[in-house]
């Protein structure tokens, strides 16, 4: 089974969040970047199709040098190869054509994206790819099995879960599920070192361009203070639940 | 070798004093290589995952907690860093190795000292003593955490005389094995290791001897009840008993009476990692009172935003940058020096011994500074906490309590702080680093006419580098003479010394602040090196101060008369700004800096 994980490098979960240029631009400076969570889970449960079936794991991700320290990380986790596309991720559609690429070129039967990353939240790779490459799809993925040919999927849907059994070649929009919080793995020194020695090849970008572009970027309003109200003083509560909040 | 070894000529230890580093040779935290970088990493999500949310059940003496939590450490090479290939481990670089000891120890004292005794002086004697058979045969399983090592050298009676110890060691008749009888105490690791590098005297040697000692209940050994300690509480601390515990000849470290000396070697790389140790904690400490400080709000303000809070903040944050300074350009010194000594044919046995011991000054003055850092952060975490601080329900009444053993083992901070001036001497003496010369210089100086120019000091940093040079002859002053005056007995003038190994330790710490924010200021800018640059201007301004106090100390417990007066207007005219740092508004700067990121961000 080959199976390639897509990562996508994006602002550690805790990081201060600006933009610059006229709010048109993400400001990089000072952020520390991840494996995006969504593909973290995909990357793990990859491992365990590597340690238990044999399958064979690369990862890519389609972005500048920057990124590779973060392709290294899954290579120290565990992946035999890795791939980076040299152009910007523009958008979704950018990056799904840069990727169905690799996949083609790859021949692989599983590609695991995460159901988004969670800088933008685009979430339209996974689908777009599928597309793209002629594989079936499966989003919102929280648990995934293989015996030969045969694939079952377990997917969220509101308030409960569905079972789908489908086959290769797939691409899976994954998520928390597919292995837990405590199942992720912290790189050991021998995998970090082995990291070094592993391949990690650079592919120019085939031609995309992109569909949509950004025009600005807002942050939600600050929270405003909270006004105290005397617990006697139901009329001015009801004046300005009224008059202010325009609740009732 | 995971960090490339420039072509330079490579500080040796303790010449520091008497030689001008260009920044560009100083060895900083942001020259950590990726693969660093991915390492430290993963020791802080180990840290975040494995260790801090345990917190509760460390504090409650959990002891196997604690060997779980090794053996889980093991499992991901966290043991094996600093242990060549060949013996199971990972060969990597003293930058490598201190920095997964900084990275791992802030969780918890507990795990710390664990990590600590086994990676450090539980497992070190052997790979830099051993014979290649005690290598093959223990390191392996130390270095994956299969086995755990702990280091008995202090007994009831030998504390800091660790010669002294009554422990013995008796041939048997037919010359194949020795007997160990004796009590060791204060073992960390004692509770859960599987083996114990132990020193006995053989007859009436001179000197002590190190034997590897299987931990064999049925071989004569037995430990005493956990002991009830302030801090560290689930670090397994237990008195080891040996009653006829036989152990095979060739089970000898190096040779007969060579014990003290690996005693000794041990004890510098434990200090140096140490001084790591205790640099994450402050890093989380630092955050952790700055984030209280943001949310906590009196007179309707966060308290963060008041003077004598961001004075806290401020001092915690640039003591903790100091330390990370110092440590990293010692390591790498220790790197190279090791690096140098295998391109010349040492093995790496030989060059590893031989390259930290070169640095054994900087090694004490490393664990002295730190420990006392770790400390006052710890210290002032609580102040800034309050009444809360005091409480057993948030993290500073811990950290505080398990800082305390950092300025005891070791070797005590007296201890380190009295060796490090006496190794500097004793350099001297042997020609090593050459204090005279420059000693006399300051002498003939201090006879001459002062210069009354006004420097040029427009260049980033230039009077504070200026004003490093003139410490260091504060240093060749108060040393020079009390070596003239006492010669061989400066030993017994204590007092003298510990005054002496501040002047010697604040140099060191703040030129190495002072040279790390050069070089960065000159690769990223002045602007965005700004809070830099006013840390190494603060800790500066206070090593003046102690240097001038510790200076006037040393001079009027020798010197009278005219070599008093003439040797305090040197100490005057050494320790004089030109210019008055504004400590107020530095302080402010680095306080707001660190209470906008919400975290120690350096």
């Amino acid at each position: 089974m080959k199976i390639l994980v897509c990562i996508s490098h994006v602002p550690d979960t805790t990081s201060k969040i600006n933009f610059t240029e006229g709010d048109t631009k993400f400001d990089t400076n000072g952020v520390q970047f991840v494996i995006n969570p969504n593909d973290e889970f995909g990357l793990t449960r990859a491992m365990w199709f590597k340690e238990k079936q044999g399958a064979t794991v690369d990862v890519v991700n389609v972005g500048g040098p920057e990124t590779e320290p973060t392709l290294r990380k899954a290579l120290a986790i565990g992946a035999d190869s890795a791939i980076r596309v040299n152009t910007e991720p523009t958008d979704g559609f950018v990056v799904a054509k840069q990727l169905a690429k690799v996949v083609q070129d790859g021949g692989y039967d599983l590609v695991i994206a995460g159901r988004e990353s969670i800088d933008y939240n685009g979430g339209m790779v996974p689908g777009m790819l599928a597309r793209l490459s002629n594989a079936n799809f499966v989003n919102t993925c929280i648990g995934l099995e293989v015996e030969g040919t045969a694939v079952t999927a377990v997917r969220e849907i509101d308030g409960g879960k569905e079972t789908v059994s489908t086959s290769f070649p797939l691409v899976i929009g994954g998520q928390k599920g597919l292995v837990e919080e405590s199942d992720l793995r912290i790189p050991n020194m021998r995998g970090i070192m082995m990291a070094r020695k592993k391949p990690l090849t650079v592919l120019e970008p085939v031609e995309a361009s992109a569909e949509t572009a950004s025009v600005k970027f807002e942050k939600p309003a600050p929270k405003g203070a909270v006004t105290l109200i005397d617990p006697d003083n139901v009329e001015e509560l009801v004046n300005l639940l009224h008059n202010e909040a325009k609740v009732i | 070798m995971d960090t490339q070894t420039q072509n330079k000529d490579i500080l040796r230890g303790g010449q520091f004093l008497v030689k001008e580093t260009n920044c560009d040779d100083v060895f900083t935290p942001e020259d950590f290589s990726e693969e660093q970088l991915m390492m430290k990493e993963a020791v802080m999500e180990f840290n975040d995952r494995e260790i801090i949310p345990n917190k509760p059940r460390f504090e409650a003496k959990d002891y196997a907690l604690t060997e779980e939590v090794m053996k889980k450490a093991g499992e991901l090479g966290f043991l094996g860093v600093a242990v060549p290939e060949e013996y199971g481990g990972l060969g990597m670089g003293f930058v490598s190795t201190m920095l997964t000891c900084d990275y791992i120890s802030s969780g918890t004292g507990s795990f710390s000292t664990a990590f600590g005794a086994h990676t450090g002086i539980g497992t070190m004697p052997i790979t830099l003593y051993g014979t290649e058979e005690q290598k093959q045969k223990y390191v392996p399983r130390l270095a994956t955490g299969e086995w755990f090592g702990a280091y008995a050298l202090t007994e009831p009676g030998a504390g800091s005389d660790a010669n002294s110890g009554k422990t013995t060691a008796q041939l048997s008749e037919d010359g194949k094995s020795y007997k160990i009888n004796g009590q060791k105490m204060w073992i960390s690791n004692a509770g859960f290791c599987n083996m114990f590098i132990v020193f006995a005297r053989i007859e009436d040697d001179k000197y002590i001897t190190g034997f590897i000692v299987e931990n064999d209940p049925n071989n004569g050994i037995s430990l005493g009840e956990e002991e009830h300690k302030l801090g560290i509480h689930a670090s397994s601390t237990r008195q080891v008993f040996f009653s006829d515990t036989v152990v095979p000849v060739e089970n000898m470290l190096a040779g007969r009476g060579e014990g003290f000396k690996i005693a000794m070697n041990a004890l510098n790389i434990g200090r140096i990692k140490l001084a790591a140790a205790c640099l994450d904690s402050q890093r989380r400490i630092t955050t952790t009172a700055v984030k209280y400080a943001t949310e906590r709000k009196q007179f309707k303000t966060p308290i963060a935003n008041f003077g004598a809070i961001k004075l806290k903040i401020a001092e915690m944050a640039t003591n903790a940058y100091v330390g990370e300074s110092a440590c990293y350009r010692a390591a790498k010194n220790i790197e190279d020096r090791i690096a140098l000594r295998m391109e010349a044919g040492n093995s790496h046995q030989e060059a590893e011994l031989k390259g930290v011991e070169e640095y054994a000054i900087e090694c004490s003055i490393l664990k002295v500074s730190v420990s006392e850092d770790v400390q006052n952060c710890a210290d002032e975490g609580i102040q800034i906490f309050g009444g809360m601080g005091f409480s057993k329900d948030t993290p500073m009444e811990a950290a505080w309590r398990d800082a305390r053993i950092a300025r005891i083992y070791e070797g005590t901070n007296e201890i380190n702080r009295m060796l490090s001036v006496g190794m500097l001497i004793k350099k001297a003496m042997k020609g090593h680093v050459d204090l005279l010369g420059p000693a006399m210089k300051v002498q003939e100086e201090l006879m001459g006419i002062p210069s009354f120019d006004t420097p040029d000091y427009s260049e980033l940093l230039s009077e504070e580098k200026a004003m490093i040079a003139k410490l260091k002859k504060v240093f060749l002053m108060v040393a020079g003479a009390a070596v003239q005056k006492f010669g061989p007995d400066l030993e017994a003038h204590q007092q003298l010394l510990l005054a002496a190994s501040d002047i010697l330790i604040e140099i060191y710490m703040a030129e190495s602040a002072i040279l790390r924010a050069e070089k960065n200021a000159k690769r990223f800018g002045e602007e965005a090196q700004a809070s830099q640059i006013a840390m190494a201007k603060l800790y500066l301004y206070h090593a003046v101060t102690t240097i001038e106090q510790n200076g006037r100390e040393g001079i009027i417990s020798f010197a009278q008369g005219d070599e008093q007066r003439m040797m305090l207007m040197g100490l005057k005219r050494f320790t004089k700004y030109a210019n008055y740092p504004d400590i107020v508004t530095l302080r402010n700067s680095i306080a707001e800096k660190v209470t906008a990121e919400n975290k120690y961000c350096f």
